[in-house]
């Protein structure tokens, strides 16, 4: 880890801008989160009926 | 020295022919490609069904390390299926009970999203019209993945330009590295594995459709015993200047951002490697096993050993190469990667990087594998299911589904790197700037005197003698720039040979 942080050798304006970027990131946490939720919500209604005969039936010949 | 990185790639789609009890993926692809050339215009007034691909200058067998392995199978090459050349460059056809779509050539990441995304809408039209040709209840599916979660699997493959000089062995070694640590963002992510010896359930959820099928380091073979580094030596360009390298390793991505650095870093990746910049080995001691420690990993903070006996992980392995290819930017300039785009390239990766080693999560928007592990993850939780089950089996093929209403990439929210106005542009209008705008162009202008095509030439019957092959053998000659006005200026094929000079 201290190996990789070397590499990247962030400028101090980058990491004072990181720093500050933290809660925005937090609250697109909690967007993403409801978005999920909405997601999964509706999600039901286009999943293919019966999952287990869909799974099986799922079969490809090997290509390249 | 690097070479303007011409660039493209092939999808092979899953194919599923619903409504009846004898599918025939074959006949089901040519259905389905016919289907579609009709629906689109192409002729099929003159007994063939479009302009034919022209297999004079196809040698899969011929391997880059200048020898043929005893017991090596050299692929076939299939010339009866149907095999047609659309007016975009790209190549429509049937390949091992595939229906595959080629890009154009492309000189930059940008244009190969958008010929993708093109390929992407010329297959969901490809199931409309084939829907219509069937009897009711019959349809066509097409699925954008690599896997059939039994054991089978088919392929997206990339291809790059690369300079013929370059020491095949710096380019296995060096493109190696990338392969097996490129995948902690590439991947299109898949439930269970299927690695030889493995069960499906010996691994919930892993970043790849395609790592569990790799079993040699570098070999000839496509199909099977496939190799990280593929060594078909088939420039489909002038062979003494010009090596294509034929990438075999990466997943087909639903995500334009996960294909928009699948081809920009490695076109980077390479020119690094013929201009010799890398500044230290990253040699794996056992790259096999490596490409699915890194896929069967979700932590990405497995320890990778290296041949010097040190370690490394694959997020680590990323920063390093990153950072010398900002570097080599810096001091060799983008003309030989793709221009600006290249800067676009840097500035995504390095953003990737940082989400992946923050919390992956938070690349939902960007990254297949985490889109599709954070879907069927919230699936499984509400319904508190076990990986096993077969609705989370079903969500990941469905993930890939081509029917915009029922494909699940479609509703996760995806960043979109080309718009769909643009991209349906693209299914008919060629690249500006490689050779297929020559090849295009004369598709939409002359197809009636167009008698066959391949990657680098075409040939004409203009109605008098013999036929008029015309060679492409550079990539980046015949472009807007070069032969644009003298299109516009001529109104028949005659002519248009007449002012080439041949």
């Amino acid at each position: 880890m201290a190996e990789r942080e070397q590499i990247r050798k962030p400028a101090p304006a980058e990491r004072e801008t990181e720093a500050a970027e933290a809660p925005a990131a937090s609250e697109r946490a909690d967007e993403l989160k409801a978005e999920l939720d909405d997601l999964l919500d509706e999600i039901d209604e286009v999943l293919e009926t019966n999952a287990e005969d869909f799974v099986k039936s799922y079969i490809q010949k090997g290509g390249q | 020295m690097a070479v303007p990185k011409t660039l493209g790639i092939e999808t092979e789609y899953g194919i599923v022919h619903k409504g009846t009890d004898e599918p025939n993926p074959i006949a089901a692809s040519s259905v389905l490609i016919n289907a579609y050339l009709h629906d689109a215009g192409y002729r099929t007034d003159t007994g063939h069904e479009s302009v034919h691909w022209d297999f004079i200058d196809e040698t899969p067998g011929i391997d880059a390390r200048g020898y043929a392995p005893t017991g090596a199978m050299p692929p076939d090459v299939e010339t009866h299926l149907v095999n047609a050349v659309l007016t975009n460059g790209a190549r429509y056809y049937v390949d091992h009970a595939h229906p595959e779509l080629s890009t154009p050539e492309c000189a930059d990441a940008r244009s190969v999203v958008l010929y993708d995304r093109a390929a992407e809408l010329i297959a969901v039209r490809s199931m409309q019209a084939a829907a219509n040709l069937l009897p009711p209840g019959e349809e066509l599916v097409l699925y954008k993945n690599n896997s059939d979660g039994k054991g089978n699997s088919y392929g997206c493959h990339e291809n790059y330009l690369v300079d013929r000089s370059t020491p095949f062995g710096r380019i296995v070694n060096r493109a190696t590295a990338h392969f097996i640590t490129r995948q902690i963002y590439t991947g299109a992510g898949k439930v269970g594995a299927e690695a030889p010896g493995m069960s499906t359930d010996d691994v919930d959820f892993q970043l790849t459709q395609r790592a569990d099928f790799f079993e040699e380091e570098v070999g000839l073979e496509t199909t099977l015993k496939r190799p990280i580094i593929n060594t078909r030596d088939e420039p489909h360009a002038d062979a003494r200047k010009y090596r294509r390298l034929h990438v075999i390793v990466g997943d087909a991505n639903p995500s334009q951002v996960a294909t928009f650095l699948k081809v920009g870093t490695t076109a980077l990746v390479l020119a690094l490697t013929e201009d010799d910049a890398f500044t230290r080995d990253l040699t794996f001691r056992t790259p096999v096993p490596a490409m699915r420690q890194v896929s069967h990993d979700m932590s990405l903070r497995q320890a990778l050993e290296l041949d010097d006996g040190s370690t490394i992980t694959a997020l680590e392995a990323q920063w390093e190469i990153l950072d010398q290819s900002k570097k080599y930017v810096e001091a060799h300039g983008t003309d030989n990667v793709g221009g600006e785009t290249a800067l676009d390239v840097l500035q995504r990766w390095e953003q990737v990087l940082a989400g992946l080693e923050d919390d992956p999560m938070t690349l939902a928007g960007q990254l297949d594998w985490v889109a599709k592990y954070r879907l069927l993850n919230g699936y499984r939780e509400r319904h508190e299911l076990p990986w096993s089950d077969a609705r989370l089996r079903a969500m990941d093929i469905q993930y890939s589904d081509m029917r915009p209403d029922k494909s699940l990439a479609a509703r996760v929210g995806l960043e979109t790197i080309v718009d769909d106005a643009e991209a349906l542009a693209a299914t008919t209008e060629p690249p500006h700037d490689t050779r297929a705008f020559f090849r295009g162009r004369c598709l939409q202008k002359f197809p009636a005197a167009v008698v066959a095509a391949n990657w680098d030439s075409l040939v004409f019957d203009v109605g008098t003698d013999a036929l008029r092959r015309v060679p492409m053998m550079e990539p980046l000659r015949g472009t807007e720039a070069h032969v644009g006005t003298l299109f516009d200026e001529c109104d028949s094929a005659a002519e248009l040979l007449r002012r080439l000079g041949n």
